[in-house]
């Protein structure tokens, strides 16, 4: 596939560099916020909406930007739109407002959207770093949603807040606890290492630990900015 | 021709294995059991052996599917079963102890690596689990005598005398294990006698259960009486968590010193728990977080070998130099 043409970044995005299973970046939110699949749905897309934006924005202002200030100047770019973000889910979405509470004005330092910002849109241009903000968004969604849809489902019986277990079912409310949400993470990520799918502990060829000061693997160029 | 045998060592060897030592607890925690049936019914016979084959199946089980030599003949998933056991109502439906005892095996323990690789033990983290998952199947209090009443330490917490013969004996309600305290200290003398367990690490789990309860309720301005005291040691899970799960080898520090501060831990969270906490139990989350707590005790209290002298910290001056 040709890189950096919009499907490749959908791809790339959703499947091979799936930032929940694959990347494990942003697991405060992955974590604390997926009690229900309607949760997951609504914190992932607003993720997904600002990504969209903020990779925009910073890739038009990335000729712009001196690279001593880049990190406030993205910080800057990023809290407009969680704020834009914000009020229109408080005027519109009021439920899964109240749902989300704190997690909303989080989403500034949500790690995928500096990562993305620091690694992609800071180097690529405007209309490819659109695409990679949608992918990585849809993927964080579909990630929080299977969480959250496996919580839910165990936790209470009910998926999108339709009951599909039958009566007798005893929810194991430990899974909409914070310990559910380890558990299922983890037994996701084992699921995804025994077929051999791409994770952050099953990762073939290609190593990526997120930690650029301890990282020996040249080929990619995310840690170089920092070195210099 | 000389009839030595010439061999490496070692020369002499001890006939303990797992299985023995595991043998022994079970012993042990049969006086525990039988007054649990005799006092609560068949059903909490049922709950006892249904609570062992799930353990011991989802053992085998698992070993099987992932090809692992198969080590349900050490006996330790019957000991995990027992203890997950005894420490359920016998109000419980016949799903919990199933559920529980593949959760304790499977998730706490074979996925950690098997035995005497978990960090935590399996039983509690199996109950812990259930309690939070289940809270109202889970504090069902079962009846006695056709009148469903509250745990002595419930009682105890709203100011009512229990009598000690009846913690003694067991006649009250509680978990299927934990009524009563002769049968467990039967249990508590026969692993001491066999050597399974020193008795330094159940000793230090009361004695600063009880120094820190009475503290606390000082501070608090409860009247601390010698009844209050006896519930508090006598009438919950102290004296069978501090017998059989205080003293588990696989989840417990090694050193003697940092056995009797495991110990403290456990006597200091469980007065926390109940005294200063809302709760009425407590000693099988204050036995876990210990349990976390292990390997910085043990680190702490490890020997020093003859001879080596213990690195000293650099002085004042040589970090000037720096």
């Amino acid at each position: 596939m040709k890189e950096n043409t919009p499907s490749e970044r959908l791809y790339n995005g959703i499947l091979k560099e799936n930032p929940t299973f694959v990347l494990m970046l942003g697991m405060c939110p992955t974590l604390a916020v997926t009690t229900s699949a309607i949760n997951g749905v609504g914190m992932g897309l607003s993720t997904c909406a600002v990504l969209m934006m903020s990779n925009l924005i910073i890739s038009l202002l990335r000729k712009f930007i001196p690279d001593r200030v880049r990190m406030p100047a993205y910080i800057v770019v990023v809290a407009s739109f969680v704020t834009l973000v914000e009020m229109l889910m408080q005027a519109y979405v009021r439920p899964i407002y109240t749902a989300l509470g704190l997690y909303i004005p989080l989403i500034v330092v949500n790690c995928i959207i500096l990562g993305r910002a620091e690694s992609y849109a800071s180097k690529n241009p405007p209309l490819a770093s659109f695409f990679d903000g949608l992918g990585m968004g849809l993927g964080f969604t579909l990630a929080l949603t299977i969480i959250g849809a496996v919580r839910e489902l165990l936790g209470a019986g009910e998926i999108f807040g339709l009951r599909v277990m039958p009566e007798s079912f005893e929810p194991v409310s430990i899974m909409v606890m914070a310990p559910g949400a380890f558990l299922v993470l983890a037994v996701l990520t084992a699921l995804q290492n025994r077929f051999h799918a791409p994770s952050a502990t099953n990762h073939g060829d290609r190593f990526c630990s997120g930690n650029c000061a301890g990282c020996m693997d040249k080929s990619c160029g995310i840690g170089e900015r920092s070195e210099k | 021709m000389s009839k030595f045998n010439v061999s490496i060592s070692p020369h002499i060897r001890s006939r303990e294995t797992t299985a023995t030592i595991m043998l022994d607890v079970i012993i042990a925690l049969l006086p525990s059991v039988i007054v649990g049936v005799a006092v609560f019914g068949a059903r909490a016979f049922a709950i006892t052996m249904l609570s062992v084959t799930s353990c011991v199946a989802s053992e085998y089980i698992y070993e099987k599917l992932l090809k692992l030599p198969v080590t349900v003949t050490d006996l330790s998933a019957v000991v995990t079963g027992l203890i997950l056991a005894v420490n359920l109502y016998s109000t419980a439906p016949w799903w919990i102890p199933v559920l529980g005892g593949a959760f304790a095996i499977i998730v706490v323990k074979m996925l950690f690596g098997g035995i005497g690789q978990n960090f935590m033990n399996p039983a509690l983290a199996a109950r812990c689990f259930l309690l939070l998952s289940f809270s109202r199947i889970m504090t069902d209090y079962p009846q006695i005598d056709g009148v469903s009443g509250p745990t002595p330490l419930v009682l105890a917490k709203q100011g009512t005398v229990v009598p000690v013969r009846d913690l003694l004996i067991g006649t009250h309600s509680g978990t299927i294990g934990e009524t009563s305290a002769i049968a467990i200290i039967i249990g508590f003398i026969y692993l001491c006698i066999r050597g399974v367990i020193k008795p330094r690490e159940p000793l230090s789990v009361i004695l600063s259960t009880g120094v820190f309860v009475t503290l606390f309720s000082v501070i608090q301005g409860i009247p601390v009486t010698l009844n209050y005291l006896a519930v508090h040691m006598l009438g919950g899970g102290m004296l069978l968590g501090a017998v059989f799960m205080a003293s588990d080898y696989a989840t417990t520090p090694v050193t003697p010193l940092g056995q009797v501060i495991f110990g403290c831990c456990v006597g200091f969270i469980t007065a926390l728990i109940r005294c200063v906490g809302g709760g009425t139990e407590g000693v099988s989350y204050a036995i876990i977080i210990s349990n976390i707590l292990t390997p910085l005790i043990e680190k702490a209290t490890m020997p020093r070998p003859f001879g080596i002298e213990r690195p000293k910290k650099p002085k004042k001056e040589a970090a000037k130099n720096d």
